[in-house]
């Protein structure tokens, strides 16, 4: 069986993120990682690897410059097997119809009979990524999963939405994405550290998976950013200290001053 | 005038506000034609009525009787039939989980550039201007499709719901959905028991705690009813098992953006700032004087929450007489 998880490489959310003068995310000037949403798939890939009796190759797949090999490296050290990592200058600024096209792309290259996905990334965070490479790649897909169970080609996974909580089931292959509430990453062991320098990870570019430039890219997006402005900083207002019980009193003042009382 | 659809968010027919609001925003961009999913009993008067009221010219009604059982897929299918059809100028969806799915779907299907979570739309000639707040709300992204059709994802509270009658002329249509569309099925569905406080994503008023309740939450529900506030909780909490996942503020929970948000006991780490920053009146509580939370509020209060919530809660009752 073949697991293939999809993950990106982004700037640290706790870094001063910023755009370039074409509007792209600056992804040089800040120091990037393994998006923390994308820790959750390869886990879940990584559980069911142990759980099954037959082999299983989990292989990571990102698209990114060239630091985006340490996302890679991440997910390695977790336990995946091996990383593929598709690298071309031409996908630069390229929006998510033009990734979700990459990513297709090269699964489509790859054995696959799951492929996971995290629920989002920590910086463009649209989160319709597992529903684009969906569509592309004619998968059914069991989205924003809290609970994942596979069992013999069949998959089954809890989605806690905001009227409901449901049970969706599918067989394979299909696409599955799963949430922050799937369960925790483990931190790689020193071991795990070691043997993922020695597993395999392979270099792409556009044409070894048969995409054209024009496809791709800044100038071929279908939607456009007309200007990013940071938003002006919030000024603090009064802090008082809760002296003799004032604090509450003091509290009840400034909401009604704002007419919330 | 060409036509903007707008697919309606409904619970057995009950429209959601977020829905209304999108009609108010459609109205700027073309001719308001509204997409209603359901059964029979589900599009009834009142819904029909409600799509309307807030300017609806067209509904057009579908029966899903056939697909129900399946998860997204068949949706976005609906929607592609139908933008081919009429072509629109622009498809403006709620932004939920499952919203932005279809929007993304429906891209691909459509060939046509998507823009999720924005804040604002406007018209501008024959586009669809957005705003988005990005980088937990550090910067405002003003952008426009440039493919196909304009299809947006727009968050709740991006628009003040205007009434103005639309003729409402109801057209049911029919559909074909594929099997390709009908891989991930439904088997169970537990409907989520409701607080009988506002929806978290859409309310005026939210009071939130996180670490320092120490998994108290009696006085946080009881400052939000006072207040006539939704109820939230930071990811500390709800990892903790205090709080339910589905009141979550922050990256990888709800973004809100109310016009108060009280933070009790949430230093305020960068994700949860990402979920609440563009609130328009922050106020917090926190015994800790150096949480970063402070750094961002209209007000604050340096102390124990559980005496001053209770205190705070009797002088809001009080005041209201």
């Amino acid at each position: 069986m073949n697991i293939v998880v999809c993950v990106k490489y982004v700037p640290d959310a706790t870094a001063d993120r910023h755009f370039e003068s074409d509007s792209t995310v600056d992804r040089e000037g800040v120091d990037g990682l393994l998006s923390e949403l994308d820790e959750y798939p390869v886990e879940q890939a990584l559980r069911i690897k142990e759980q099954q009796d037959d082999e299983v190759q989990v292989t990571v797949l990102t698209v990114g410059p060239d630091d985006a090999s340490d996302a890679i490296r991440k997910a390695l050290q977790m336990g995946a097997d091996k990383g593929v990592h598709v690298s071309d200058e031409a996908i630069a600024g390229s929006d998510s119809i033009g990734t979700s096209l990459v990513l297709a792309e090269a699964i489509k290259k790859l054995e696959h009979d799951l492929v996971m996905c995290g629920m989002a990334s920590t910086d463009g965070s649209m989160g319709v990524l597992p529903a684009m490479l969906a569509e592309r790649l004619g998968l059914p897909a069991l989205t924003l999963a809290s609970e994942v169970e596979y069992d013999a080609g069949r998959v089954r996974i809890r989605r806690d939405g905001d009227t409901a909580t449901q049970t969706v089931e599918g067989t394979t292959p299909v696409l599955v994405s799963v949430t922050d509430q799937s369960g925790e990453a483990r931190y790689p062991s020193f071991k795990g550290i070691m043997a993922a320098k020695k597993k395999p990870v392979e270099t792409w570019t556009l044409s070894d998976i048969g995409v054209s430039e024009d496809q791709v890219g800044l100038s071929t997006a279908w939607s456009q950013v007309m200007a990013t402005e940071p938003r002006p900083p919030r000024t603090q207002g009064e802090v008082v200290a809760d002296e003799d019980g004032s604090g509450a009193t003091k509290l009840a003042d400034f909401l009604a001053s704002r007419k919330f009382i | 005038m060409r036509e903007v659809l707008v697919l309606v968010d409904h619970v057995d027919g009950a429209v959601s506000k977020p829905t209304t609001e999108l009609l108010t925003i459609a109205r700027r961009l073309g001719e308001p034609a509204a997409v209603f999913i359901g059964s029979a009993e589900d599009a009834d008067d009142t819904a029909l009525k409600t799509l309307k009221t807030f300017g609806a010219e067209k509904i057009y009604t579908v029966e899903d009787a056939d697909f129900r059982q399946f998860l997204v897929a068949p949706k976005a299918e609906v929607l592609a039939q139908l933008v081919q059809q009429v072509s629109p100028v622009a498809v403006l969806v709620a932004s939920g989980a499952e919203g932005k799915e279809i929007a993304g779907r429906l891209a691909i299907k459509t060939g046509s550039g998507l823009i999720t979570d924005a804040v604002d739309v406007q018209g501008d000639g024959d586009s669809a201007v957005t705003t988005q707040s990005v980088f937990a709300g550090s910067y405002t992204v003003r952008a426009k499709v440039t493919t196909g059709t304009s299809i947006i994802t727009v968050k709740p509270n991006a628009a003040t719901p205007e009434q103005a009658e639309g003729a409402g002329a109801q057209q049911a249509v029919q559909v074909e959905i594929s099997e390709g569309a009908k891989g991930a099925r439904i088997t169970a569905s537990e409907p989520r028991r409701s607080s009988g406080r506002p929806d978290l994503s859409e309310a005026a008023i939210v009071v939130a705690g996180g670490r320092g309740t120490g998994g108290k939450f009696e006085s946080i529900e009881e400052f939000a009813d006072a207040l006539g506030g939704a109820v939230g909780a930071s990811r500390a909490v709800v990892d903790a098992g205090w709080y339910p996942h589905s009141y979550q503020i922050g990256q990888t929970g709800k973004t809100v953006s109310p016009q108060l948000y009280i933070a009790a006991g949430i230093s305020g780490a960068i994700q949860h700032r990402a979920g609440m920053q563009t609130s328009k009146t922050i106020v917090a509580i926190n015994k800790d004087e150096e949480a970063p939370l402070f750094e961002l509020v209209d007000f604050g209060v340096v102390g124990d929450l559980h005496s001053v919530l209770p205190a705070a809660t009797e002088e809001v009752n009080k005041r209201k007489g």
